[in-house]
């Protein structure tokens, strides 16, 4: 990006430079000067279109991993006022309605898996429907599909799927509330069927990680990371179903803009008042997307403890924490000192609520949330902690990932997949999958350095780092 | 939708070939997804190799034998709409039968697109590219130029 269209507000904030008379647009990017210079043009075209949406309440911000995506950026931050006819946006959302991560804790250590790599990564392999053309063992009726989309998470464990105690550690308890399964279409369900329980493909993962380094020992300590620790991260969402909400609720609003003559600078920015009955229809089937996605990631951990049991016996393994980083919520905030019920916008940005927010966990309670900033497959991750300022300046938002500084198109030209599993082995890292394609789009080299973001994170006052994870096995799909 | 077989026989020898070759031309980069920028005498062809070249980021579409058909049709007066709306469906259709397609016919009266897809469902020896989720609106063009019709799209993997 040409910094010269930007003023610097301090080491990690930006914002457009003032236009003729002094007129300032509502935005401000997060980052420090390397990642900015990095980043696409079009994520300050994307996000000052977003920025002109009926409604904003607070500036539309991007992370420090922003990068060029649909409508919004990947990494885009806004917040929607209904009294001020605020709007709702699939596009704001993104298709991958709910992705998110699921990091596992377990009581294993570094020295008990050296020896066993290939096995895990075998036997997770074997368990783990990954990639294109891969089908779920478990095939659910319409009647149970609709029972996922309404119970989440606790529809899994409900059915043999991991455990209670589970559930007090995943957003919103498990279960998003407002689900309204019939403004899902049948074609969307129909879709997810045989989808339960399956990874995807594309940046999607499940990773076996060691903690490699801890920055913050009292927080590390509330979250069970200690050195050695083996964790296991499921970097998915919500499938199918998913993006048919989104595709399906794209075009509406999209017909709907034309019907109503409406000039949008990008056609993925259609939206609909959030008080309106297509408003309220896309925030119903969201809901419900975001419980299969919820619903999802429980299936596929119990893949992992059941494969970890096998192979480790009376292993102890429980959820860190599960968090998304593409959905709209409603919550309370802030504006001009004045408390609003706004819809927060997240694609691709992790809510990181603070010490003390009612919404965290008891165990969690007086460190903040577990925010993961997930990386690529050579280069590791970060679990970084809520802080409690990141709720005036971003409406409790951080980073969520590396972001990618290439697209595939260029590293496919760059990266052959073999190679890259040859090299990644040769650092000790595993890797399987049935795609060469796949291994090559999702070169590490073909995202930012992910140190650079989670310190630029900190920097700006998101979220705070607490501990570097390493991986040793990675599935992709 | 109706569904029926055909013979078992691969595509004909040109068509696998041609097939086989879909490689770096019709992609263009888009920092997290694929765009895809293809052309053909009519929108109905266009949309026809924008399929293929759809369907050539999940497998080596030379691989793949076209044994089952699945009917599609829909409306959309929106020709560039149509365009999304035609590679979803495509997309849909493949994920919810657990097929793989190569094959595509398409044809339109007015705002009325019939169209039809083939293929077979996934075999472990189909090489394995990537999922392709959906087709989005970001960068869709659908435009005559020239004496032929050229159709843009990123779709989302």
């Amino acid at each position: 990006m040409d910094l010269s269209l930007l003023e610097k507000l301090d080491d990690a904030r930006w914002a457009p430079r003032p236009g003729p008379g002094g007129t300032r647009e509502a935005v401000i990017l997060f980052g420090t000067e390397p990642l900015l210079v990095a980043m696409d043009e079009k994520v300050l075209e994307q996000i000052l279109n977003t920025s002109r949406l009926p409604g904003l309440a607070g500036p539309a911000m991007t992370m420090p991993d922003a990068h060029w995506g649909y409508g919004f950026p990947i990494g885009g931050v806004a917040a929607f006022d209904p009294e001020r006819e605020g709007v709702i946006s699939a596009g704001g959302v993104g298709f991958d309605i709910s992705c998110g991560i699921r990091t596992i804790w377990t009581d294993l250590t570094l020295d008990q898996t050296r020896h066993t790599g290939n096995a895990l990564a075998d036997e997770l392999f074997r368990r783990v429907p990954a990639g294109v053309g891969e089908e779920s063992p478990l095939a659910l009726s319409l009647p149970e599909m609709e029972k996922v989309m309404e119970q989440g998470a606790a529809w899994a464990v409900a059915h043999g799927y991991g455990e209670a105690s589970d559930l007090v550690l995943i957003e919103e308890g498990g279960c998003m509330a407002g689900a309204r399964p019939k403004e899902v279409s049948e074609r969307a369900k129909l879709r997810q069927q045989k989808e339960m329980g399956t990874l995807g493909s594309g940046n999607h993962y499940l990773e076996v990680q060691v903690v490699d380094r801890i920055l913050d020992p009292g927080t590390a300590r509330a979250f069970g990371l200690e050195k050695d620790r083996i964790l296991v991260s499921i970097h998915c969402g919500s499938r199918g179903l998913g993006h048919q909400v989104g595709t399906d609720f794209m075009m509406e609003f999209a017909r709907e803009a034309a019907r109503r003559g409406t000039k949008l600078p990008d056609r993925e920015l259609a939206c609909a008042p959030i008080r309106s009955t297509l408003g309220q229809a896309y925030i119903g089937a969201m809901n419900a997307a975001i419980n299969v996605a919820l619903a999802n990631r429980q299936i596929l951990s119990q893949s992992v403890r059941e494969v970890l049991s096998r192979l480790y016996p009376g292993v102890k393994v429980r959820t860190l924490y599960d968090v998304s980083h593409n959905t709209c919520k409603e919550e309370l905030h802030r504006i001009h000192g004045k408390p609003r019920r706004l819809w927060v916008h997240r694609k691709g940005a992790t809510r990181a609520l603070g010490p003390g927010h009612p919404f965290l966990p008891q165990a969690y309670r007086s460190v903040g949330q577990p925010v993961f900033v997930g990386g690529s497959m050579g280069t590791g991750s970060w679990i970084m902690a809520g802080v409690a300022e990141s709720e005036a300046l971003s409406f409790s938002s951080a980073s969520h990932g590396a972001g990618r500084a290439l697209s595939r198109h260029e590293a496919l030209r760059r990266w052959n997949g073999r190679e890259v599993k040859t090299d990644l082995e040769s650092r000790g890292i595993l890797i399987r999958s049935k795609s060469l394609r796949g291994i090559a789009e999702e070169a590490p080299g073909a995202y930012k350095d992910i140190d650079l973001v989670a310190e630029a994170t900190e920097q700006a006052g998101l979220a705070r780092r607490v501990a570097f994870l390493r991986p040793l096995v990675c599935l992709k799909g | 939708m109706e569904k029926r077989k055909l013979p078992e026989k691969p595509l004909p020898s040109p068509e696998r070939k041609r097939l086989s070759k879909i490689k770096g031309d019709p992609y263009f980069s888009h920092k997290a997804d694929i765009g895809i920028e293809v052309a053909g005498r009519t929108p109905e062809e266009a949309f026809v190799r924008m399929a293929e070249a759809t369907f050539f980021l999940e497998t080596d579409l030379s691989s793949v034998h076209p044994l089952q058909t699945v009917d599609i049709s829909f409306r959309e007066e929106d020709v560039e709409l149509a365009l999304p709306t035609w590679i979803n469906r495509l997309l849909s259709e493949s994920a919810i039968r657990g097929l793989v397609f190569c094959r595509f016919q398409l044809e339109r009266s007015d705002g009325d697109w019939r169209g039809q897809a083939f293929g077979e469902p996934w075999r472990a020896d189909h090489p394995r590219g990537i999922e392709v989720k959906g087709a989005t609106l970001t960068l869709l063009s659908v435009r005559r130029r020239g004496g032929f019709w050229k159709a843009r799209l990123v779709v989302d993997v």
